[in-house]
């Protein structure tokens, strides 16, 4: 932090990749903690999401009796919170780091609190606080109870324990993390304006800022989530996923519907269909009434995946 | 005796369940200890962010011993009922029941000693049975266990519980019971950060002693006192003052275990936001209370914050990091407020022609154009510039369409007062958009300026015929458009500023404008003076429409023959919802300690449709009934309305008009009929010019009158003319009275 009230990562491996000035050094020290928790460390989805929770390590993974520890970056997309690069923190590109743990560990506060530490705050000289937050997400047919965490009055991450995932009972229950990276990034960095922050962390002539990566994207996204993208084509791109994952869904069952063979090619659409929504959404030609329609016949197909996911092996299948 | 205590930790409880659980922790707790007839001395229970937990002291160290009978069969029964009466009453042998006699002869009884048990054993039973049925607003399941079916729950992951029990004098014993992989014991854990370690802990006056050693202050109300008391020297030592706020302060006490208030600061150049959206940015978002300078009365830009650590650097990294979130908000608040003051609000207007107020009320706009009219109808009544009013309600909802009201839904009509200044407009209409959402609840004011009246009248009246209209009427405890709240809201700026409105007229019209449908108001309009003669046409549409189109003249009928019964059927919406204002006004009298039968009495005199007067009625029979005079009258009027009631049931006629002067024979008959009269002329004068009061005092006047006819006079007269008459005359009593109220719903 700029006044210097942060201690540095425990050892900082190198100066160019001390989390509180380098967005990328952050990152790695994130996964490097998990890792070494034992999580499985994951490659950001390859489709379009809108939060980490997407990824189908965590929305698939979540469901059945097998455990998982895993953690990943995840760039989500909000087309409705792109502000053309103009306002200090709000993208409509972020970064999540996401971690999912079944069966959600006794300790998991305290691995947290951990993991900050790691990235320079210090809970004796910050006040981290769990600020009771239920999530839910009425796309996803999942909801869960945990806290928003504090650090000095700001919300840095999520904590959830999903008791429902797909419109399935958890069983164990995970524990969720999510990490808002670039706030965590802009608070250690001591950072007002996201553009600002130090990617790379090097200085001069060698500093790439997240500006220099970042704000001709935003520009361009605003502009094409608010106003020019084919809308046409997206109604027919929302039609044509939600058939697609239904009937991908419907291929992938034996005959007594006990064993699936398919189900993340079918999550695969339902993603598709949910980030679809979400520009027509951004684009406003979805009126209030029909908006509730959209979300619930995501949802569908979500808890349609998270019921054949039950009958694969991932999900427990015997 | 001995004492329990209990302490339930776990990971962090929301900040609004903590005060509900301990009361509920402490009521199940004490509630089964009686049942298991432990009868204890006292208890108490607190929170935390982190614990729950009860002290119980005196408890009985064991159960009291019980003796139970149990009858049994008649001596001699069959063997077969012999042995289930063994088997139940847990006897072996028969000899071993008494046997005692009744009428019916001697029968067996078992009588079983049953001992009381250890309290410790009942409370290893009671304990899990608590945490089992804890009635947690939201509850979860965690772990590799909650993949179990039955799985425990609580508010959040719970990790230990501490339950010991014992008397003062001696080393307490933890309670044998284990929930879920949790022991009774007695363990618990310090502050997150400042005191994480384990302690252990004997009863309950060590147990808060060693938690306030480890950084846990137990018990709310002093985390609360804390927090006020070091918040006010942290802002006096600045010259400020803190402007409290007791929901905030118990929020916050529900977030910290050791709370440490810091204050902090943000540029002064903020302060060119209205205080109220500083305030409601940083008390909603952040949680801190803000400050005021005394001389100026206005926010300072300083705000106290409640950290839950004493921090190694002494909060100076606390503090910056909160002013940054803080200049963060602000910044976003600022920039929402000045974008906003760039738009006028007559220029926002059109957009609520998409937005949706009803679906079946049609659009927003829809709707403030109907509140433009009423408010200009409804100006010259309430002693209001219509221009103004009609001004006023064209914008009083624009603020809805800001960026400030976006982000804060509680600032509405505040912004709108704020905007409407800021763009030049009227005092009077700035603050109608404000206050023409006043009364909000049953304690707010209601709005004093003519133009907020008017406002406010419209933007109600608007809403509870829209809903009557489309049937969506408040049931029992549902009424979801707060219509309860509407009426009320009329009903108290009527009366408090003595606002006289015909609301029968003023709301059979506005059906017509909600209908959206300018035939139907025509209809209206036509059939409104006929109002007497049609009231209580009920018929058939089709009998019904030649009714009334016999009443309404040719050249009117050709316009609004086809909308003639839609019109009427309104009037009886109209008599439906203006029954509902009678019965919140009589909700609203009886609260204020009126008699509920002089409202009654009142409301039965039929189509009471001028609030204010109704409520003046009340005021001068609950005088008059204060007197022996209106005491003794009552007792006399009661008196002939009962003997009319039965004569006339007799008869199968009623009596009225005036009685024969020439039949009237005694002299007690004669000046009864000359007071009657003149009392009668009086009273309806007085009631006309609408002083009550006058004419409570000229019914007064008829009280010796009637006492002298009851004593001499026998109603009920052999010659049939004279017994009308005197039917006749007691009619007129009543009749007289009934100026002012219906005195037979009167009680006593």
């Amino acid at each position: 932090m700029a006044d210097g009230t942060l201690s540095a990562a425990s050892q900082p491996q190198r100066n160019n990749l001390d989390p509180t000035r380098s967005f990328q050094g952050l990152i790695l020290a994130l996964q490097q903690y998990w890792a070494d928790y034992g999580c499985v460390i994951l490659q950001p989805y390859d489709m379009e999401v809108g939060a980490g929770t997407f990824h189908p390590a965590t929305t698939l993974r979540a469901l059945g009796p097998k455990p998982w520890n895993a953690a990943y970056v995840q760039p989500s997309r909000r087309p409705k919170d792109g502000r053309y690069g103009e306002n200090p923190n709000r993208l409509q590109h972020y970064y999540q780091f996401q971690v999912i743990l079944k069966p959600s560990p006794p300790n998991l506060q305290q691995l947290y609190l951990d993991s900050l530490k790691v990235i320079g705050v210090d809970s004796a000289l910050h006040d981290i606080r769990f600020v009771e937050d239920d999530w839910e997400s009425p796309t996803l047919g999942a909801w869960g109870l945990g806290w928003e965490c504090w650090c000095d009055g700001m919300e840095v991450s999520q904590f959830t324990y999903f008791q429902q995932v797909a419109g399935v009972e958890c069983a164990p229950v995970a524990g969720e993390l999510t990490y808002g990276l670039e706030r965590l990034a802009m608070y250690v960095q001591g950072v007002d304006r996201v553009y600002d922050l130090n990617f790379n962390g090097r200085d001069d002539d060698k500093k790439v800022s997240y500006g220099d990566v970042f704000l001709q994207a935003e520009k361009e996204y605003s502009k094409h989530n608010f106003e020019v993208a084919d809308t046409a084509m997206l109604f027919e791109q929302f039609r044509m996923a939600e058939q697609a994952c239904q009937k991908y869904l419907a291929a992938g069952y034996n005959d007594d519907k006990s064993k699936h063979t398919m189900t993340l090619p079918a999550y695969d659409q339902c993603i598709k269909a949910s980030h679809v929504f979400n520009l027509l959404d951004a684009r406003g030609v979805i009126s209030v009434t029909e908006r509730q329609s959209y979300i619930l016949r995501v949802r569908e197909l979500a808890k349609a995946c998270g019921a054949a996911w039950l009958a694969t092996e991932g999900g427990g299948a015997q | 005796m001995p004492d329990l205590l209990l302490e339930f930790f776990s990971e962090e409880i929301p900040a609004r369940m903590q005060a509900r659980a301990a009361d509920d922790l402490k009521k199940m707790v004490t509630d089964r200890l009686v049942a298991a007839g432990l009868v204890y001395e006292g208890a108490k229970a607190f929170a935390t962010p982190r614990r729950l937990a009860l002290t119980v002291q005196g408890v009985p160290a064991r159960q009291p011993d019980l003796k139970e009978e149990r009858k049994g069969p008649k001596v001699g029964a069959p063997d077969k009922a012999i042995e289930g009466f063994l088997r139940a009453a847990g006897l072996t042998s028969i000899d071993q029941a008494q046997v005692q006699a009744d009428k019916k002869g001697d029968f067996y009884v078992a009588i079983t000693e049953k001992a009381g048990r250890d309290t410790l054993a009942v409370l290893a039973e009671l304990i899990p049975d608590v945490v089992r049925a804890f009635p947690w607003p939201k509850s979860m399941r965690w772990g590799a266990a909650s993949s179990q079916p039955g799985a425990l729950s609580w508010v959040r992951p719970l990790h230990s519980i501490v339950a010991t029990f014992g008397p003062e004098t001696e080393e307490p014993v933890t309670v044998p019971f284990e929930i879920a992989g949790i022991a009774g014991g007695d363990v618990t854990r310090g502050h997150r950060f400042l005191a994480p370690g384990e302690i252990k802990v004997k009863r309950f006056d060590d147990y808060v002693q060693k938690l306030a050693m480890a950084k846990v202050v137990l018990d709310a109300e002093r985390r609360m006192d804390m927090i006020r008391s070091e918040a006010k020297t942290l802002a006096f030592a600045q010259g400020f003052e803190l402007i409290e706020d007791e929901g905030l302060l118990a929020e916050v006490a529900g977030l910290v275990e050791w709370p440490v208030p810091l204050m902090g600061s943000f540029d002064q150049s903020f302060l060119s936001i209205p205080g109220e959206v500083i305030r409601s940015t940083i008390r909603a978002n952040q949680k801190c209370f803000v400050l005021r300078d005394p001389q100026t009365a206005k926010l300072t830009n300083k705000f106290i914050l409640v950290a839950n650590i004493e921090a190694t650097d002494g909060g100076k990294a606390i503090i910056a990091g909160n002013e940054r979130v803080i200049r963060a908000r602000l910044s976003d608040a600022k920039f929402f407020y000045e974008t906003d003051l760039k738009t006028r609000l007559e220029d926002r207007l059109p957009k609520f022609e998409h937005i949706v107020f009803h679906e079946k009320l049609g659009s927003q706009a829809e709707r403030i154009a109907r509140i433009v009219s009423l408010a200009g109808q409804l100006a010259p009544l309430v002693g209001a510039d219509a221009v103004k009013a009609e001004r006023a309600a064209q914008l009083c909802k624009a603020d809805l369409l800001t960026e400030v009201v976006g982000e804060f839904p509680d600032l509405q009509g505040l912004m709108g007062r704020y905007y409407a200044e800021a763009q030049g407009e009227d005092e009077a209409v700035a603050h109608a958009c404000e206050d023409h959402y006043s009364p909000k609840g049953p304690t707010d004011l209601v709005p004093a300026d003519s133009v907020s009246i008017a406002v406010a009248l419209a933007d109600k009246i608007d809403t509870l015929v829209g809903f009557w209209a489309i049937d969506e009427k408040p049931t029992g405890s549902k009424d979801p458009y707060a219509l309860r709240r509407a009426a009320l809201g009329v009903i108290r700026i009527i009366v408090e500023n003595e606002v006289r409105l015909p609301l029968r007229s003023r709301l059979w019209r506005h059906f017509g404008a909600v209908e959206r449908d300018e035939t139907i108001t025509a209809a209206i309009a036509v059939l409104h003076p006929l109002h007497d003669q049609i009231v209580n046409i009920s018929a058939t549409d089709l009998e019904l429409a030649m009714k009334l189109e016999v009443l309404v003249s040719e050249s009117e009928r050709k316009v609004v023959s086809p909308k003639l019964v839609q019109a009427h059927s309104y009037l009886h919406q109209t008599r439906d919802l203006l029954s509902f204002f009678a019965d919140r006004l009589k909700v609203q009298l009886r609260e204020q300690g009126a008699r509920h039968d002089l409202v009654d009495a009142v409301f039965a005199l039929g189509d009471q449709d001028d609030l204010l007067m109704v409520v003046r009625r009340v005021e001068a029979l609950a005088a008059f009934l204060a007197t022996d005079d209106g005491k003794n009258l009552l007792a006399g009027v009661k008196r002939a309305s009962n003997i009319l009631r039965i004569e006339e049931k007799k008869d199968g006629r009623s009596y009225v008009g005036a009685p024969d002067i020439g039949l009237l024979k005694e002299p007690e008959e004669h000046a009864l009929a000359t007071a009657v009269a003149t009392a009668k002329t009086d009273a309806y004068v007085a009631v006309a010019q609408e002083d009550f009061a006058a004419a409570m005092t000229a019914m007064a006047k008829l009280r010796p009158f009637v006492d002298a006819f009851f004593d001499k006079v026998t109603v009920n007269a052999d010659d049939k003319a004279v017994r009308a008459n005197r039917l006749t005359l007691l009619n007129e009593i009543r009749d007289a009275t009934r100026a002012v109220a219906d005195f037979s719903k009167i009680e006593g």
